[in-house]
């Protein structure tokens, strides 16, 4: 190694130490400078915890921040209560006017369906269709009296043959009662079936005259009670039935009427 | 634009066809069409697309389960939706709709409310 190496070399270790020395000082600055801070802090710090007054006048401003709160908390607390009072009265209507909905659907359907025709046995099929779909009668029978002898005469059944329900009479069995006294009446649901206990006896009624009636024997397994729109139906079918078969007999006698005249006349005329 | 959903009501009761439309007719953007027997209810499901079928069992003509099969036998209308409504409560009768492939199984007298839910629920409508 020449002289020159030797000096440069030495320059350089010389440069580094002097960086290092920088380094250091520079260090040393801020260590100075944190201590100075430091204490600056403990100083305040003491200051404070020294003066009780301001201490006392803080915690009262927050102890009357959090009541404040408090009292908030509490206003909506009771607003929020009431709100969901007000909604669980808004649901609990709303189901109701639901049920309300749906039973004014049935019984549109019911009243439209049964004066939807003028011929009886589509009457009949109607009023068949309505305790079968409406009600959820499985056994039931429809009479219609003979105002000449009294008799409540089976004239439709469904579930059972027509030749298997009895023939019932005016103020006689169960049948016969509710039909004379104008009210529909209406027994437990479960047991075996009874010609002659019919489950619900409707008497079919237009103003005071007797049409007949329905009776019910049994319903489908599916339905266990009668609900208030089954009562409903009853008695919109003891009215609309009444006044739907009412008006097919006398369409039926007068379109005889008809054509017996119509006849006549064809024979006067020939 | 909402998107319209398609029903088919296959009933041969005038009664419970008007009762059902009554019913799905508060579905918004529905369009309900009627079938009589299950021999109509096959000639409209075959000639349009629907979402939802409603089928009774008990029909003239072709009865609901006849219609059921034939549905489900056929390649593009297999996948509809179908809701069995009828008088028939016994576990049996309902395991042979499902089994056929119904979707649902519904017995008369029916609740409008439980109808409305169940077409709701197949025509993944919210709310």
């Amino acid at each position: 190694m020449s002289q020159k190496e030797i000096f440069e070399r030495a320059d350089e270790v010389m440069a580094l130490f002097r960086r290092g020395a920088e380094f250091t000082k520079e260090l040393l600055e801020q260590n100075r400078d944190l201590r100075r801070r430091l204490m600056e802090t403990q100083s305040r710090q003491s200051d404070a915890a020294l003066d009780h007054g301001d201490w006392e006048k803080l915690r009262q401003e927050l102890l009357s921040q959090i009541q404040g709160l408090e009292s908030e908390r509490q206003d909506v607390m009771e607003r929020l209560e009431a709100l969901e009072d007000e909604n669980r009265q808004f649901a609990t209507r709303y189901l109701e006017i639901e049920e309300e909905n749906n039973a004014l659907a049935n019984l549109y359907v019911a009243s439209y369906q049964l004066h939807s025709t003028l011929e009886l046995p589509e009457v009949l099929k109607i009023i068949i269709e309505i305790v079968i779909n409406l009600i959820g009668a499985e056994i039931f029978a429809v009479y219609v009296l003979d105002e000449k002898t009294n008799a409540l005469q089976p004239v439709a059944s469904e579930g059972a043959p027509l030749s298997d329900i009895p023939m019932e009479s005016l103020g006689s069995g169960l049948v016969g009662h509710a039909v004379a006294a104008g009210e529909t009446n209406c027994l437990d649901p479960g047991g075996a079936v009874d010609w002659e206990r019919p489950i619900v006896s409707i008497p079919l009624r237009l103003d005071e005259r007797t049409i007949g009636a329905i009776a019910i024997f049994k319903l489908l397994a599916q339905k266990e009670q009668f609900t208030p729109l089954d009562h409903e139906l009853f008695t919109l079918l003891a009215g609309h039935a009444a006044t739907a078969i009412f008006a097919s007999q006398l369409f039926g006698q007068s379109e005889r009427k008809l054509h017996t005249i119509q006849g006549f006349i064809d024979l006067l005329t020939k | 634009m909402e998107r319209r959903h398609r029903i088919l009501i296959v009933e041969d009761s005038p009664t419970m066809r008007q009762l059902l439309v009554f019913a799905l007719k508060r579905l918004r953007n529905t369009d309900i069409t009627e079938a009589q027997d299950g021999m109509d209810g096959l000639r409209k499901v075959t000639s349009d697309d629907y979402d939802l079928a409603l089928i009774d069992i008990n029909m003239p003509v072709m009865d609901g389960l006849k219609l059921i099969s034939l549905i489900r036998d056929e390649e593009a209308l297999k996948d509809i939706p179908i809701v069995v409504i009828t008088t028939e409560g016994a576990k049996e009768d309902r395991e042979r709709a499902l089994a056929l492939g119904a979707n649902e199984y519904l017995t008369k007298p029916i609740q409008a409310n439980k109808v409305l839910q169940v077409a709701k629920g197949l025509l993944k409508i919210e709310g």
